[in-house]
């Protein structure tokens, strides 16, 4: 028994994908800059896709801008909207709990140059936008705040920060390469600029993803060369995975009702498997969260651990724990949330897709208490945390 | 990432457990790192008669507990204190490059043990 639960990760092809994008590996292998008839072929598909991509959160096709992945829209939108507009000003705002895709640019920024504010969050991950409003200064050019947490699963208060920073005439982007696809994300109503988000999380082709732009907005290319994008992303343009992702995007809004429903039913059987065992605790907002994201500190043992018990199992799963990263760093977004880093040790993080069933669930409540149980018997630990020395790591890495 | 051997000693661990009639124990490492390995010992006629662990960390580390404690069992106390890290990572067919530090605390926690042992005999 294979069970799937780290769609956070990434998701499977939906087979409609894979059968609409066929057709451009095989016969429309066209250059869509061309001018006869495969060119043109290739062309109008990227375009059908566009619109279908715009649709998904309600933009206008001009408005899409496809990337190559959740990475490249995070790079591009962070350095673009900073280069276009280093004469205005150099300070940009992000909240501590942002992909390294926005972290690192930010750090990269930092060393152009660019001030950067890093906003705390609460105990469940949450941005308090009016930290936001204090943190603008009129040298303020960007705010960067993630819409949902792969790690935690919280849903920020994107509408409010995109009205705040509306208000002062700031530049706004969220990272909603988790959310888009999972939730409705709706770009008129979040108050974005910019958003973020990849086809592979709403069972779309990896090495496809978008970047909105709204109408209006300057932006500095990542890639200089041809015209492609509008002349915002040069390169021959990846058509089968565009035309997946097109695919993709009209199947989670067709589905998205649908998709929820079955997640939320069936990660909420997770969390109450998990919360009544002793010592696990649920990270991130108990409400405000992704319909299919379900994760936990489990005290007295290690993620990495739980996770490679899970796998012998056949449940797949996740963990912001030092020794699951090969960074062997505990996950920053579980610290800033206020979580002890020997606890955060006890990370394992749970993603439900459209395909996990209720006896995948059933089989599940059985499993995870039994591995946590086990892990605790081998554990120094398993009556409590007395003898544990201070916080710092000293052991050489 | 783990070898089969790695993977034998994390799923099924050898010498799991308190001993509450320990002659000597020995912790290393510090949960905020991930890993943590306590071993008890029992000796006689300075051998090591059995051996017993408690870890908290990966699957490296757990497996790394599980190995050292099968080696030490039945070695005098001297030839124990000759496990390294390069010898049991080597029992254990290898241990990925970032885990061989963190995580391969078995022979410093059992030299603790040994050291335990030995400063409860002078008193």
């Amino acid at each position: 028994m294979n069970i799937y639960l780290d769609h956070v990760a990434t998701n499977p092809l939906h087979p409609e994908v894979l059968e609409a994008m066929m057709p451009y590996f095989r016969e429309h292998y066209g250059n869509p800059l061309s001018l006869y008839e495969p060119g043109m072929k290739a062309r109008e598909a990227i375009e059908t896709a566009r619109a279908a991509t715009a649709s998904l959160i309600n933009a206008k096709p001009k408005e899409i801008v496809f990337t190559a992945s959740g990475a490249e829209s995070n790079n591009f939108a962070v350095k673009g909207i900073a280069y276009a507009n280093q004469n205005k000003g150099k300070h940009v705002i992000v909240s501590k709990i942002e992909h390294h895709s926005v972290l690192n640019t930010a750090r990269f920024l930092e060393k152009q140059g660019f001030a950067v504010t890093y906003l705390p969050v609460d105990k469940y991950g949450t941005v308090n936008p009016a930290d936001i409003e204090k943190a603008i200064t009129k040298e303020t050019i960007l705010i960067s705040v993630i819409h949902a947490s792969p790690e935690i699963g919280t849903i920020q208060p994107i509408e409010e920060i995109g009205r705040i920073a509306r208000q002062k005439g700031v530049i706004f982007h969220t990272d909603a390469v988790a959310s888009v696809g999972n939730i409705p994300v709706d770009v008129q109503s979040l108050n974005a600029d910019l958003v973020s988000f990849t086809a592979h999380q709403f069972y779309g082709p990896k090495g496809a993803a978008a970047l909105y732009v709204k109408e209006g907005v300057r932006i500095v290319p990542l890639v200089y060369g041809g015209i492609q994008e509008g002349g915002r992303r040069a390169g021959t343009e990846n058509v089968p995975a565009i035309v997946g992702m097109g695919r993709a995007a009209e199947l989670a809004k067709r589905d998205l009702k649908k998709r929820v429903d079955h997640v939320r039913a069936l990660r909420d059987k997770i969390i109450d498997c998990a919360l009544k065992i002793d010592k696990a605790l649920l990270t991130g907002h108990p409400e405000k969260r992704l319909p299919g994201h379900a994760s936990f500190v489990v005290e007295y043992i290690e993620g990495e651990a739980m996770l490679l018990l899970l796998a012998a199992k056949g449940i797949y799963s996740a963990s912001g724990s030092a020794c699951s990263s090969k960074a062997l760093k505990a996950s920053p977004v579980l610290i800033s949330i206020g979580i002890p880093a020997h606890v955060a040790q006890g990370s394992v993080v749970f993603t439900l897709g459209e395909t996990i069933t209720e006896d995948d669930i059933t089989y599940f409540t059985e499993i995870f208490p039994a591995v946590i149980s086990r892990l605790r018997e081998i554990s120094p630990y398993a009556k409590g945390w007395e003898g544990t020395e201070g916080p710092t790591c000293t052991a050489q890495k | 990432m783990y070898s089969a051997k790695v993977m034998d000693h994390f799923s099924n661990p050898r010498n799991v457990g308190e001993m509450p009639d320990a002659d000597g124990i020995g912790t290393e490492g510090n949960p905020v790192c991930g890993d943590v390995m306590k071993i008890y010992i029992k000796v006689k006629d300075d051998k090591i008669t059995d051996a017993k662990f408690q870890t908290f960390g990966c699957g490296a580390a757990i497996a790394v507990s599980s190995m050292v404690t099968e080696m030490a069992k039945g070695m005098t106390l001297d030839e124990a204190l000759k496990i390294t890290k390069s010898s049991l990572a080597e029992a254990l067919d290898g241990l990925p490059p970032q885990k061989m530090h963190c995580s391969n605390l078995g022979a410093d926690a059992l030299r603790k043990a040994v050291e335990d042992y030995k400063n409860k005999q002078q008193k």
